[in-house]
């Protein structure tokens, strides 16, 4: 079975090495958003450490819904889902793996990225690891409950602004766990354990439900 | 084998086709035929299990196909209208990827032998973007040949194709309905088949 796992994981993978672009545009757009407030609001100090982890973590959210709408319409519109649905695997085994790809595209790069972010804002290095972490956690649960809204707007005409309706006020308690961990950071990094126990645990209900409803959602819109 | 009993399908208010019985055993072809819009392609895509009829069933040795799920998809093969490949993977890649995929992972060898066969030898290793519509149809229809699927289900699968392909494609079905096989299609060119028999299904009246 997991052979069918590496198989889909590869194919995205080596799809998206042959059209760069597209990885490179969420990271991107990641880091030009997360640049633009100091240059917006000044450089004090003070300031960009309190909007700092807000910031990374709002820009962390669009940029993660910028790819989310390709996640299956490209394969929606070669025909290549419809022979997915007709394999003789779990669809949702498939849709996970999907999912996997991308956010190893969109996802991790920002957690790598995140140093450099972190600077901006005059984090601390603790700090720095905290949101890290927070978003090696977070990132897939974005990644994960956006693939159900792409299943779900999956061939409707102006389906991207209604994805984004529809995902981003699920993102709201990954929104406020996450950038919670790194505002506690500030004062105890004890206190964190509990924001950061909170998103793993979001993670893993994500990793169990998420699958399993978009492939349901998969079956209704390619009917 | 495949039997469809009292099929009902719509789209939207329309009803496409209803109280539709069929019983297919094994050797069999139904060419499906009708005006355009009048349901073909529904009915295909019904027998596949992509589309739920709003009354009536499909089933596969005598049992519901849903409720026989990855078991009957497993002997089914599926090519519609669109071909299923990415354009940005060569046809060796596609054909590897899709023979994993339906559960019966083959050597490169036999990817090879099967490209060659269907007529692209040479351009194995192209992006299947850099090819002709009709090659694009030749890399779908290779999976005919490493698939072991006993019901093909086929979605006009003439199109584009030159006579030579024509040819190749139809001795390929001879052979699958010769060794047992089932195949469903629809094409509004007039192709003769040969072999076995030939079932005839006229839709839309």
């Amino acid at each position: 079975m997991w052979a069918v796992f590496w198989c889909i994981l590869k194919r995205d993978l080596l799809l998206a090495l042959r059209r760069r672009t597209e990885v490179l545009t969420t990271l991107f757009f990641f880091v030009i958003v997360v640049s633009l407030f100091p240059l917006g609001v000044g450089t004090e100090r003070q300031v960009l450490q309190i909007l700092g982890p807000g910031v990374v973590w709002v820009a962390a959210l669009l940029a993660s819904m910028l790819a989310l709408e390709r996640l299956f319409a490209a394969d929606y519109e070669d025909g290549t889902l419809e022979q997915m649905l007709l394999t003789p695997q779990p669809l949702s085994l498939l849709v996970l793996a999907k999912v996997g790809a991308h956010w190893l595209l969109t996802g991790l790069p920002l957690v790598l990225i995140a140093p450099l972010v972190g600077m901006q804002y005059h984090l601390s290095e603790a700090q720095i690891g905290i949101m890290m972490l927070a978003l090696l956690l977070g990132t897939p649960i974005l990644s994960l409950i956006g693939a159900i809204g792409a299943a779900l707007t999956l061939g409707l005409r102006g389906g991207g602004i209604l994805l984004s309706l529809l995902i981003l006020p699920l993102y709201i308690p990954v929104l406020v766990y996450g950038a919670g961990a790194v505002e506690v950071s500030r004062i105890a990094l004890t206190d964190t354990e509990p924001y950061l126990m909170l998103l793993s645990a979001f993670l893993l209900a994500a990793l169990t439900l998420a699958p399993l409803a978009s492939a349901a959602a998969l079956k209704i819109s390619l009917e | 084998m495949l039997e469809v009993i009292g099929l009902e399908c719509r789209r939207g208010d329309r009803r496409l086709f209803s109280g539709l019985d069929l019983v297919l055993g094994p050797g069999t072809l139904l060419h499906v035929r009708g005006r355009n819009g009048s349901g073909k392609t529904t009915l295909l895509r019904t027998l596949c299990g992509l589309f739920t009829p709003d009354a009536g069933e499909v089933r596969w040795r005598g049992e519901s196909i849903r409720t026989l799920a990855e078991d009957y998809r497993r002997e089914l093969l599926y090519c519609g209208h669109l071909n299923g490949i990415k354009s940005d993977l060569t046809g060796l890649e596609n054909l590897a990827i899709a023979a994993r995929l339906d559960g019966d992972p083959v050597g490169s060898d036999a990817v090879w032998q099967a490209l060659a066969r269907i007529g692209l030898r040479g351009f194995e290793d192209l992006p299947t973007r850099m090819l002709s519509q009709g090659q694009k149809r030749r890399v779908a229809l290779a999976r005919l040949i490493l698939s072991r699927a006993r019901l093909w289900v086929l979605d006009e699968p003439f199109t584009a194709l030159d006579v030579e392909a024509v040819a190749l494609l139809q001795g390929l079905i001879a052979e699958h309905l010769a060794g047992g096989g089932l195949v469903v299609m629809t094409t509004h060119q007039e192709v003769p088949l040969t072999s076995g028999q030939v079932a005839r299904l006229d839709l839309g009246g």
